[in-house]
């Protein structure tokens, strides 16, 4: 993987978000927050712009993909992501992408809500869960993230916070990818 | 469990689970203790978060049967179905009509203790439908035919090569499966075989919002998700103490939940479900995803099963506040070297399980293992909603002791004097262990002579098959002069008109047995300006509380209330040398006395070092005791001193005089109290010592506050041990 400004990995302490955008928006303390935890939690953490969006997401994609589609002014799923998936495609999918309703800074989670589209499945059948997230969706704290899980609750809706990878040491050792994605990356929306 | 046989076998038992399961289960538990103390040290609101937790469980609990209501209406609402289930066989009846109705074969399941406890899964395959855990710790227990040995990590105590060659037996895979990855790929992929041809799908629930009808799970492996997510009909099972009032009470659990169990900050998956939600069911035979979520079925179980008793019973209730987290167990180095398979019961282990199992099953249940609480209390301060969890053990423990109606001995009762009436069922070891100061008074009036005939080979036979005393513990050697005669001898204090007067506890063991920590506390009082008085105290009721002697102990502390009285009048400060003594001071007596009995004693009373840290502080001379040149000292702090916050003293006035102090972090010796000592405990006594001994492995001087510890640190290091306080103390 190769971008202009060089990739991090998140073992280093100076990690910065990577960004195609040559004029990138200032991070704010709670990108900044929700960038470090969300990388100790074992995500890839990215930042663009929506006019470099497609460009990030092109090349975040393993094909065969799904996705469930975005709702943010000027972005949209890739063609090469198959919306309302059957199970066959969610089962051999590569990679799934998926809006996240608002993420939580300080613990580097993402709240994935369901919907008939099926968010749900697209988020955790295949191997790489990618989250698209518009940065104004960030909340600062847990009793906040629960506030507004609290709304969707009350109209009946389903929501998983969901921090890092799936993983389980029931087999003795620590493992990434137990039932759902090994791998998770998530899009900040600069400019959303 | 008091006859000989009994305690043998148990001790066979106790030996064949630390060689096949221990280490498994130490290093995973160790690993998530380490974790919790990280993880709950990043939360700078942490002790407020435990407070608020415990708030709303105490308003939930309280509010039980409206709360059932409410979420009833909120469920029914949005289409689903609630059900009340008195017990576990009309749990299991109404989701075998459930699957029947579905006409399901097949069932998948997320990890749910609840299920565990009222053993769904046999009742569905008795209704004719398969049953698959999804979980993959409970996949291995289906496979392996176990029970779980861990609330959290149910297969904890099998290692990656345990579990390689189970599956490798049982499935004869292609290729011999290895590693960890090999072992969660195989299991992943045969589970999603079976989560694709379910019809109902299974899950517990970790909270349920009344107001909103809403569950909440907590997981890792995203096993509960497509559980729900890949069948048409959710069935989840939850007890009724699950409920809490508003749907943003769950706030402070889902900060606390993870960090207090495995040592994560936050699970992997916290996923809220307001069935029917707005998934689509998926058809994995047609392959379609439907519209809508419309088709979609939910009943919830709420399980009583003795809940509701438990709640009108003072003592149990708080039990209901637990939020399953596993700290109680993680915490517990019992647990963390012998695991659940023997520190458990029926369905739940370590800590707490005392009172769920005696609560859901009976206290039959809960005698299996309650006596491993030895009430160190190192659990007290981990629990997410401050739950005493040895008060609890204690309280079972009395009433195990009052419904035994066995053997009386009269020889043996008049040996160990027990105004406690109704206790003529008690096992006659904890009749023993109950009433050391008694023995300690006899012991050092007929010493050499009772330290002769405690030793004689005959004796400690005697002693082992009658009162379950191990022969291969020393026993304490008792001292001819007490320390109040010595005092008393010497003509009191040297002392006179000082500002401060202090009471110096003379606890039976400082008495009679570790005199000399008595004298060398009286020299440093003395040295730094203190007037010190050693009156007849009766013994704090440590001894028959930490047996479940619970009304022996009441009145023991009833007599202590009385003969400080007069002290705290003349306003004297207590000191105590004996940790376990202070701890009934100032935290135990306030379950045993009336509130302002027990917040004076409380409030006046103090640990040796921690008076001595205050007295330095206000300026008292710490050149009239004995520095060091950077001497380097090993210290163990004892357990219930841990616990009320009051090691660093002990440390902190050893390095203020120079010494090197370097203190374990082994959360107990192994030998809390007479624990140790007990013929069907030993061996686990000693393992559980290892961690200390081979923490301390390279210390040349090491120091203990506690009697037990410096016992035990005596028989792990083969020398004795000794009391800091006779470091620093000047030369008489
Ligand atoms: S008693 Fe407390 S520490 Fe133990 S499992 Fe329950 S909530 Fe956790």
């Amino acid at each position: 993987m190769t971008d202009e400004h060089g990739t991090e990995t998140s073992e280093n302490s100076t990690h910065t978000i990577t960004s195609r955008d040559s004029h990138t928006l200032p991070m704010t303390g709670l990108v900044q927050q929700f960038d470090s935890e969300a990388t100790d939690a074992g995500c890839e953490v990215r930042r663009a712009a929506v006019e470099d969006f497609a460009e990030e997401i092109a090349d975040l994609l393993e094909p065969p993909a799904v996705g469930a589609p975005l709702p943010f002014d000027g972005v949209s799923l890739p063609e090469r992501a198959t919306t309302d998936p059957t199970p066959a495609e969610l089962e051999s999918a590569e990679t799934g992408i998926t809006p996240a309703r608002f993420a939580v800074a300080d613990y580097g989670s993402v709240a994935i809500e369901s919907t008939p589209a099926g968010d749900e499945q697209v988020s955790l059948w295949p191997g790489h869960h990618v989250a698209v997230l518009a940065e104004s969706d960030l909340v600062a704290d847990m009793p906040a993230g629960i506030e507004r899980v609290g709304e969707i609750a009350r109209a009946g809706g389903d929501v998983v916070l969901a921090t890092g990878p799936s993983a389980t040491a029931d087999m003795g050792e620590l493992v990434l990818g137990a039932h759902g994605p090994r791998s998770v990356s998530v899009v900040l929306l600069e400019d959303r | 469990m008091s006859g000989t046989l009994d305690r043998e076998e148990k001790a066979a038992r106790i030996r064949h689970l630390l060689s096949t399961e221990g280490d498994s289960v130490e290093r995973n538990t160790q690993g998530f203790n380490r974790g919790r103390y990280d993880a709950v040290a990043d939360l700078s609101d942490y002790e407020e978060l435990k407070s608020q937790a415990r708030a709303v469980k105490e308003d939930a609990i309280a509010r039980l049967p409206e709360l059932i209501e409410t979420v009833r209406e909120s469920v029914q609402s949005r289409g689903g179905h609630v059900y009340l289930a008195e017990d576990a066989a009309d749990a299991n009846r109404y989701v075998r009509e459930v699957v029947e109705s579905e006409n399901a074969d097949s069932v998948v399941k997320s990890k749910s203790m609840t299920s565990e406890e009222i053993e769904v899964n046999d009742a569905l395959r008795e209704a004719g439908a398969e049953v698959w855990e999804t979980d993959l710790g409970e996949f291995v227990l289906q496979v392996a035919d176990e029970a779980p040995s861990h609330i959290v990590a149910p297969a904890i105590h099998k290692s990656e090569a345990d579990i390689a060659e189970l599956f490798n037996a049982h499935f004869d895979p292609d290729e011999p499966l290895e590693t960890a990855d090999d072992l969660t790929r195989f299991a992943r992929e045969y589970l999603a075989e079976r989560i694709a041809g379910a019809d109902v799908g299974m899950t517990g629930a970790n909270f349920v919002a009344a107001d909103t009808g809403t569950l909440a799970l907590v997981t890792s492996e995203g096993n509960a998700r497509k559980t729900v997510a890949a069948t048409d009909t959710h069935v989840a099972v939850a007890g009724v103490e699950k409920l809490l009032p508003r749907f943003e009470d769950v706030a402070p659990f889902v900060e606390l939940i993870g960090r207090s169990g495995t040592g994560q900050d936050i699970t992997s998956y916290v996923t809220f479900l307001t069935p029917p939600g707005d998934a689509p069911t998926m058809d994995f035979e047609d392959d379609s995803l439907s519209e809508g979520a419309d088709n979609r079925e939910f009943h919830l179980v709420l399980l009583d099963n003795g809940r509701m008793e438990m709640r009108e019973d003072d003592q149990l209730r708080e039990t209901l506040y637990c939020i399953r987290c596993s700290a109680c167990a993680n915490s517990c180095a019992n647990f963390q070297h012998v695991g659940g398979h023997a520190f458990g019961g029926e369905t739940y282990s370590g800590g707490i399980a005392t009172g769920w199992e005696a609560g859901v099953h009976g206290l039959d249940s809960a005698a299996e293992f309650n006596d491993f609480c030895t009430g160190c209390t190192r659990c007290v301060n981990q629990c997410p909603v401050e739950i005493d969890i040895p008060w609890i053990n204690t309280v079972v423990r009395d009433r195990l002791n009052r419904g035994e109606s066995n053997k009386f001995d009269f020889l043996v009762d008049g040996l160990t004097p027990d105004e406690e009436t109704e206790s003529g069922g008690l096992d006659l070891q904890k009749r023993l262990f109950g009433n050391f100061p008694t023995l300690a008074r006899l012991g050092s009036a007929t010493a050499p002579v009772s330290n002769w005939v405690a030793r004689a080979p005959g004796t400690r036979a005697l002693a082992e098959r009658a009162l379950g005393v191990d022969s291969r513990r020393d026993l304490p050697e008792f001292q001819r002069e007490s320390l109040r005669e010595w005092f008393a001898a010497r003509g009191g204090t040297t002392v006179r008109d000082a500002d401060r007067e202090a009471v110096l506890y003379p606890d039976p063991y400082t008495d009679y047995v570790a005199v000399e920590r008595g004298k060398a506390a009286v020299r440093t009082l003395e040295a730094l300006g203190v007037s010190v008085r050693i009156p007849d105290l009766p013994a704090s009721g440590r001894a028959p509380l930490s047996q479940g002697m619970i009304s022996t102990a009441e009145s023991r502390a009833e007599a202590v209330a009385d003969a400080l009285a007069p002290h705290l009048d003349a306003d004297r400060d207590v000191v105590v040398i004996e940790p376990s003594d202070l701890a009934m001071f100032r935290a135990d007596y306030r379950k045993l006395l009336p509130e302002e009995a027990a917040s004076r004693i409380a409030d006046r009373s103090y640990e040796l070092f921690e008076y001595l840290y205050g007295l330095l502080e206000n300026g008292a001379d710490a050149d009239t005791l004995r520095a060091s040149d950077g001497e380097r000292v090993a210290y163990h702090s004892h357990c219930q001193q841990r616990t009320l916050g009051l090691e660093e003293y002990t440390t902190e006035v050893l390095g203020e005089l120079g010494y090197d102090v370097v203190s374990s972090d082994a959360e107990c010796c192994g030998m809390a109290g007479s624990f140790g000592y007990k013929r069907e405990y030993y061996e686990l006594s000693m393992d559980v010592g290892t961690d200390l001994r081979d923490q301390f492995a390279d210390e040349e001087r090491v120091v203990a506050s506690g009697t037990s510890c410096c016992e035990q640190l005596a028989a792990l290091r083969d020398e004795t041990v000794g009391h800091p306080i006779r470091r620093i103390a000047p030369a008489e």
